[in-house]
């Protein structure tokens, strides 16, 4: 038997055995994900998989366009290679043609291959290390094997060519690369991200994703459950346990957190890791990527049916989050951190009343006065005493206002003074472009996203029905608001209580205003001025235009921050992180502030009151903040301004003096 | 707990948020529930004179108490114009419990803080009035040591014998929070009372307290110092004594009323 003849028969022995293995792994695999809750299987969304790897996935991995190149070449050469060696070894289909596809794909995999060696030479500390380092050189080992074995069959080379040590080397060589290509994807290798995540990419628990749509609101859970919010692994979905498996660990979501960069114990990537090892049981030693700022890899072990928190992830982790969505928006893979994080605080808050620092005192008060800091409910209005607001309802003396053209909706930043500048010069602007708008006066309550955000599910579904009820009461066509988070709420997640309206964020109503010509803005105006995009605004929906389309209608030229649409960073106001105030290395809002003084601009435009107090408690001296309501005022031309009078109808009430 | 044999109930009632009047747990009552959970654990019992309101936030605001961890609530059952002092007196007699814990006094209704001495004269226990902390029991010779809160972060270390009631001050140790699903998970278990109908209260007209006018300050001081002392100054009792006998007590009193010009 020539060396030939042996290594087409062992081969197919090798690889009907690994294929059989890989198989047994894949089913251990989904045993373990099949321990999670049950979740809606969206069976057709396995039929998107290669739509949603070659275009959805792909654009976020070609943000790094050298790893985009990389991981066309590698992971296109393994896919089309591993179908062709499936093809001659296993079914022993002997055509030329294939033979020849075989050479070129393991060729292009090889070049992949040499990319990723390069990339892995100096990692960056967001890469993982450990078995990752090992993975480049599997690639090779697996397509240059395949290389040299094709190379005969093609009649380059003549058959027998370096005789039987040639042959044992590729014997060798292809139980390394299959035993890490083929079995590891099932088995727990590095290339478990292939299986995991493809099937990942196909169940996701949030189809709407995929195509260009976007799902950012949180999902409701059904209060009368045995058990609320996740405490134990199994306590997840099914398919947000298939998400983490998908994890390749390229640590883009630790790149873009900012409670990573300020040095509180969170690191997204090390987060998804420890899931995988609850999931699957053990502990945390193996993890080769940065820790937890302050708290070190190796101390921490979990297991299916053990609690999670405080004994595989510290609370302080869940705690640090923003919920600023970075992480979700960077990770190629599509794995939704944000999610899980609220879910396990869910567990904290509900079941076991740990919310951390002034966490328990700012949920109370949302209960008992339906805004954060407890101030009266019936001073809600004491803010706009001046400013004869038309309030829905039945007013004093007057009759009953039961429609508009607008609901304003006032959030929180009526109870702060900042904010309230922000308001005035709203009112002004709406008045301006003569829009017909009334509010709810103190029958409004918090949107509810800090308590959501908090874990506390409960009190958040009760301030989402109140408001829905209340506003169910009145005609509106669009709900404007200045706050980007009651912005998402109302919009994305009033919906599963059955509160869908039009909402818009006060920079895209004031956008339409602007191009209707309804509002007339002085462009002559040279201002240094850079925009910060709020996380709910920008990353939650999508909207990154209208802010920059008002100020440059006012004749602005932003100086943009290298952080900013999709990739800026958060100023720290969101996710009740000033709340529960996890301490750091430094302040998130400073790390911001740095980004905007870096852009030489005096004046920071915001379009979020948390955004506007987060940055102006960031010492002075500093550039200025202003919401783009108030910049919109001082550069508001007057004149069309003309009969205010009238719409200040004399039924209108400004609250309780 | 060390403390395994001791029975310790808990008086809870309905609060009311001082600005939004909604109900709510009463800040010192949560503050005795912490109190005792710290002292026993899960042996803690808690007391409710009351039926279970049809209104969810009266309900809710009951409820946020289980959410501190507790198994169970006991609700005595009485009808709404009963006398509660009798209603719990007289339940609490046969219970024969080692410490009774009440808030000082209530958020709303009369809210004159005399439950916890009615009781006491009823029961013939001692009574304690705003105490911070409970340091120790000492089952065999049935004594406690408990600390009591005095103005100004002052504190009193008093030694007191079983059985007792002690008011709790809101200078106690700041309740836990209170979980949603341990609240709605948690049972109440109803106890029928024996009725006392409240008679005089029947005939009392009520009406909103108004804000007592504030004394003048004559400020005095004459150094910094002073001047902070006086402007963070809680009213201490400072001169107080203890008075024996008739003659002497009203002698006291009558000083005060010609010192306050009002005889």
């Amino acid at each position: 038997m020539s060396s030939s003849e042996f290594l087409s028969q062992f081969l197919f022995t090798l690889i009907s055995f690994a294929l059989l293995l890989m198989l047994v792994g894949a089913v251990k695999r989904m045993l373990l994900w099949s321990q999670g809750q049950s979740s809606t299987i969206h069976w057709l969304g396995l039929l998107q998989i290669p739509r949603r790897y070659l275009v959805d996935l792909h654009h976020v991995v070609a943000r790094d366009k050298y790893m985009s190149n990389t991981h066309v070449a590698t992971a296109g050469g393994f896919v089309l290679s591993s179908i062709l060696i499936v093809l001659l070894y296993v079914f022993q289909l002997k055509l030329q043609i294939l033979t020849w596809a075989l050479l070129g794909s393991s060729l292009l995999m090889f070049v992949g291959s040499i990319f990723v060696m390069i990339r892995r030479r100096n990692p960056p500390p967001n890469l993982s290390l450990g078995q990752w380092q090992r993975l480049p050189k599997s690639l090779m080992v697996f397509s240059l094997s395949f290389f040299i074995l094709t190379l005969p069959a093609t009649g380059i080379l003549p058959s027998d060519t370096g005789g039987w040590l040639l042959a044992l080397l590729l014997v060798a060589g292809i139980i390394w690369g299959i035993g890490e290509m083929f079995c590891g994807m099932t088995w727990g290798g590095p290339m478990k991200h292939a299986f995991a995540g493809a099937l990942h990419l196909g169940l996701h628990r949030r189809q709407e994703r995929f195509g260009g749509g976007q799902s950012t609101g949180l999902k409701a859970i059904d209060l009368s459950s045995k058990k609320l919010g996740v405490e134990k692994p199994i306590d997840f979905k099914w398919n947000q346990l298939l998400s983490f498996d998908a994890c390749v660990e390229c640590g883009r979501c630790e790149n873009n957190c900012p409670a990573f960069a300020a040095g509180q114990p969170l690191n997204p990537k090390k987060l998804i890791q420890d899931m995988v090892i609850g999931m699957a049981g053990g502990d945390d030693a193996k993890f080769a990527g940065s820790p937890y700022p302050g708290i070190k890899v190796g101390t921490h072990k979990g297991g299916a049916i053990i609690p999670i928190v405080n004994v595989l992830v510290e609370s302080d982790t869940l705690w640090s989050c923003t919920t600023c969505r970075a992480c979700v928006d960077a990770c190629p893979m599509m794995i939704e951190h944000v999610d899980a994080i609220v879910d396990m605080r869910r567990f904290e808050t509900m079941e076991k009343g740990q919310t951390p620092g002034k966490g328990s005192e700012i949920l109370e008060n949302l209960s008992a006065t339906d805004n954060p800091n407890g101030f009266a409910p019936s001073t809600r209005m004491n803010w706009a005493a001046d400013q004869n607001l038309t309030v829905f309802g039945h007013n004093e003396k007057k009759q009953e206002v039961t429609q508009a053209d607008v609901l304003l909706w006032v959030g929180d930043a009526a109870f702060d003074m900042r904010n309230q500048r922000t308001l005035r010069a709203m009112i002004k602007l709406l008045r301006a472009a003569k829009v017909n708008f009334a509010v709810l006066g103190d029958a409004e309550c918090d949107s509810g996203d800090l308590a959501r955000r908090l874990g506390d599910e409960a009190t958040f579904q009760r301030l989402a029905n109140s408001n829905i009820s209340t506003m169910n009461k009145y005609k509106f066509n669009t709900i404007v608001t200045a706050d980007p988070h009651a912005f998402h709420c109302i919009k994305n997640e009033y919906g599963e209580f059955g509160g869908n309206y039009n909402v818009m964020h006060h920079t895209g109503f004031f956008a339409e205003l602007v191009s209707q010509q309804k509002i007339k803005l002085d462009n002559s105006k040279e201002l240094a001025l850079t925009y910060h995009d709020p996380c709910y605004l920008g990353r939650y929906n999508g909207e990154y235009d209208a802010p920059r389309f008002l100020l440059e209608s006012m004749g602005v030229k932003i100086k943009e921050m290298d952080r900013s649409k999709s990739t800026a960073r958060c100023c720290g106001g969101g996710g009740g992180a000033p709340v529960t105030d996890i301490p750091g290395k430094q302040r998130i809002p400073d790390m911001r502030m740095a980004d905007v003084i870096e852009t030489k601009a005096e004046i920071v435009a915001v379009a979020c009151p948390g955004c506007s107090a987060m940055l102006e408690g960031v010492v002075e001296p500093r550039p200025e903040v202003k919401d783009i309501a108030e910049l919109m005022l001082d550069a508001l031309i007057e004149g069309v301004v003309e009969d205010t009078a009238e719409v200040v109808v004399e039924d209108m009430v400004g609250g309780a003096v | 707990m060390s403390n395994n044999n001791l029975s310790v109930i808990s008086l809870v009632s309905i609060g009311e948020h001082p600005t939004s009047r909604r109900p709510r747990r009463a800040e010192q009552d949560a503050r005795a529930i912490e109190l005792g959970i710290k002292l026993v654990g899960d042996n803690l019992q808690t007391l409710h004179a009351g039926e279970l309101s049809d209104d969810d936030s009266q309900q809710t605001a009951l409820r946020s108490y289980l959410g501190m961890g507790l198994a169970e609530i006991n609700l005595l059952e009485m009808p709404e114009n009963s006398d509660a002092v009798l209603v719990i007196a007289e339940h609490l007699k046969q219970k024969k419990p080692d410490i009774i814990l009440t808030g000082v006094r209530a958020e709303n209704g009369e809210s004159s803080g005399m439950l916890p001495y009615l009781l006491a004269e009823q029961l013939g226990m001692a009574m304690v009035t705003s105490i911070a902390e409970i340091l120790s029991v000492d089952e065999v010779n049935k004594q406690a040591e408990v600390l009591q809160a005095l103005p100004r972060g002052q504190r009193r270390k008093l030694k007191v014998d079983l059985p007792f009631i002690a008011s709790v001050d809101m200078a106690a140790a700041l309740p836990r929070q209170s979980a949603f699903g341990p609240a709605r998970r948690g049972q109440f278990e109803e106890i029928l009372g024996t009725s006392f109908t409240d008679q005089e209260s029947s005939e009392w007209q009520t009406a909103d307290a108004k804000k007592r006018p504030k004394r003048l300050k004559i400020i005095k001081a004459k150094t910094a110092a002073d001047r902070f002392k006086a402007a963070t100054a809680k009213a201490s009792g400072g001169g107080g004594k203890v008075v024996h006998g008739v003659e002497e007590s009203a002698q006291a009193i009558l000083d005060l009323l010609v010192e306050e010009g009002l005889v």
